[in-house]
């Protein structure tokens, strides 16, 4: 496999790790292209990430040399198939700190993900009158899945508020957790304000009260190191395409004891150890929860990513990415008539913002206008608008591979909102 | 920046900041919700007919600005018109945005839209097209009595 990306030391140094950023950029393709006549600046890594050509290479070499179905074949060809796949497997569970690749699912991605949870676990983990928590910050796929296992079961949807800031009340937190408590499904990061969840207190919060956790790590994957075990949750989830692997591929991860314990997701091949039409046994984990052909392709793709990834190291990411999110705060708060939604203390490289008096899907025309990508809507938060009291936000979204320059293109961007609208 | 000039037509920006009827109708003979997921654009369409014609007619709602002048502009050319009008002027207002991006709109029907040609420029940009759409839509389910909010999904 080749890759440009240089070698970064993964223990922290004294120093900053140097960057070089253009042989970065070198390793993604579509960067290199242009928008509306432009050089593209991509500000949407939060809604997903671009794919290094490391990425791009591994899923023609499976289709060119290595297709087959898994898990059935006796052939090589199969059996090298299921060899690659098991070891993506085994390097998603390395990537999140997990010591047991069976306790790793692939699945599509964190909506998925959080499904299986609410299907699976949740027919048989929560009764009448049981109480979910989720908090004021979620995805709609972290609130509409616990809502639909309320509606089956009748239980109660519990929300942790949050500050005008975007940060979390942990102090209500403590105050909804009770004894029926069974499940906490929080976000390790907010997708819209970019807010870091203090998962592991609010973790060890919910396990003193006899719940179970849940971490949405859709955003924190690309940015942050992940260790399962430190975090200490019972259910952690992310998807590939947020951290520069293929859409249609994610993980879920939860310890093997709960997993084994959880009936099957979804019936079909693969998830049987034997069926006849009287009875049928189900497979062990991880197989259990993965019936029918899996994304093969995806899983191996998601695998380069991760050595992709590993490679650069998150100290040198998280160097690059607090540089990028200091520069970028710095330089639109000195935009006139801008306001920061979203301002907590700890905080991922996610900025939400409005202008005084031009919608955000305005902002966003004419910002693609000047080849420059960002988000603008609800961020499938609706929640979080209505707290803020607004209808949308423009939001730009930093991944390592962005530079000063496309802030610089994005303020001056900015001014050309303002030579429109006056 | 050219093509934004086109969009955001003078026009439609002084209709956007200043819209035009843009007041609720309790006691009109017919309403309805109009709501654009995409950027979460909602409005309220109030419409009086009497006799078959377009006597009285106003919005509420918040949008962005081609939606707002969409709508502002929209009332501002029913107002006296039939409902037969107001049906093919949508027409011809729906083909000048949505029609094949070879064929540009005849100068003839650009024209015949008088003010609201200057939504022309919005082809060139196929997600704002829904934002121009809105109020049309929302128009045509207060006509039929439509109890749905009208969505331009
Ligand atoms: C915090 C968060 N959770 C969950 C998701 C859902 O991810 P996916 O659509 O890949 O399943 C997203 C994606 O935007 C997200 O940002």
């Amino acid at each position: 496999m080749t890759t440009t990306a240089p070698i970064r030391p993964s223990r922290p140094t004294s120093k900053p790790p140097r960057f070089d950023a253009a042989a970065i950029r070198r390793d993604f393709p579509l960067l290199q292209q242009k928008m509306r006549g432009k050089p593209l600046a991509y500000l949407d890594n939060a809604a997903t990430s671009q794919k290094p050509q490391a990425v791009i290479a591994a899923i023609a070499r499976y289709y060119n040399s290595l297709n087959a179905n898994i898990h059935r074949g006796v052939y090589e060809l199969s059996a090298d198939a299921t060899e690659a796949y098991e070891k993506a497997r085994g390097k998603a569970a390395q990537f999140i700190g997990a010591s047991d690749p069976r306790e790793v699912i692939f699945v599509r991605g964190a909506t998925e993900a959080i499904n299986l949870v609410a299907s699976s676990w949740g027919v048989v983990g929560i009764k009448p009158g049981d109480e979910i928590i989720v908090s004021a910050l979620e995805h709609h796929s972290n609130i509409v899945p616990w809502q639909m296992l309320c509606q089956w079961q009748g239980a109660v949807l519990k929300v942790i508020p949050m500050n005008d800031a975007g940060e979390l009340d942990l102090d209500a937190y403590a105050k909804l957790l009770n004894h029926r408590t069974r499940m906490v499904a929080v976000t390790h990061i907010s997708n819209a304000l970019g807010t870091i969840n203090d998962v592991e207190r609010i973790a060890t919060m919910a396990h003193d009260a006899g719940a179970k956790v849940l971490i949405d790590g859709a955003q924190s994957v690309p940015h942050l190191a992940i260790d399962v075990k430190v975090l200490g949750c019972d259910f952690f989830v992310f998807s590939g395409h947020k951290v520069f692997g293929p859409t249609g591929i994610g993980a879920l991860w939860a310890r093997a004891q709960l997993l084994e314990a959880m009936p099957p997701y979804q019936g079909g091949g693969d998830m049987i150890a034997s069926v006849t039409f009287e009875k049928t046994t189900y497979n062990v984990i991880p197989a259990k929860f993965e019936a029918g052909t899996p994304h093969i392709a995806g899983a191996i793709a998601l695998a380069s990513a991760f050595d992709y990834v590993n490679n650069i190291g998150f100290d040198a990411i998280a160097a690059q990415e607090r540089d990028l999110l200091e520069y970028a705060t710095g330089q639109l708060s000195s935009v006139p008539g801008l306001k920061l939604l979203g301002t907590a203390a700890h905080k991922a490289a996610v900025i939400s913002f409005n202008l005084d008096g031009v919608h955000p899907h305005d902002v966003g025309t004419i910002l693609d206008g000047e080849g420059v990508a960002v988000r603008t809507g609800h961020h499938c938060c609706q929640p979080v608008m209505d707290r803020l009291n607004v209808p949308a936000t423009v939001r730009a979204s930093f991944a390592f591979y962005n530079t000063r320059e496309d802030i610089d293109r994005l303020v001056a961007a900015l001014g050309r909102v303002k030579e429109v609208f006056g | 920046m050219s093509d934004l000039r086109e969009l955001y037509q003078e026009v439609i920006l002084d209709h956007s900041k200043h819209p035009r009827n843009s007041r609720a109708l309790p006691a009109a003979n017919h309403h309805a919700d109009g709501h654009n997921p995409l950027c979460g654009d909602r409005l309220k369409l109030y419409v009086q007919v009497d006799n078959g014609v377009i006597s009285d007619i106003g919005f509420t709602g918040a949008g962005c600005a081609i939606s707002t002048a969409s709508a502002s502009m929209m009332t501002e050319a029913l107002k006296g018109k039939t409902v037969a009008e107001a049906e093919a002027l949508f027409q011809r207002f729906h083909h000048m945005l949505t029609g094949a991006p070879d064929e540009q709109p005849s100068e003839d029907e650009v024209e015949s839209l008088d003010k609201l040609g200057a939504f022309a420029g919005v082809r060139e940009f196929p997600v704002r097209v829904k934002c121009a759409t809105l109020a049309w839509h929302t128009l045509q389910a207060a006509l039929k009595d439509q109890p749905a909010p009208a969505s331009t999904e």
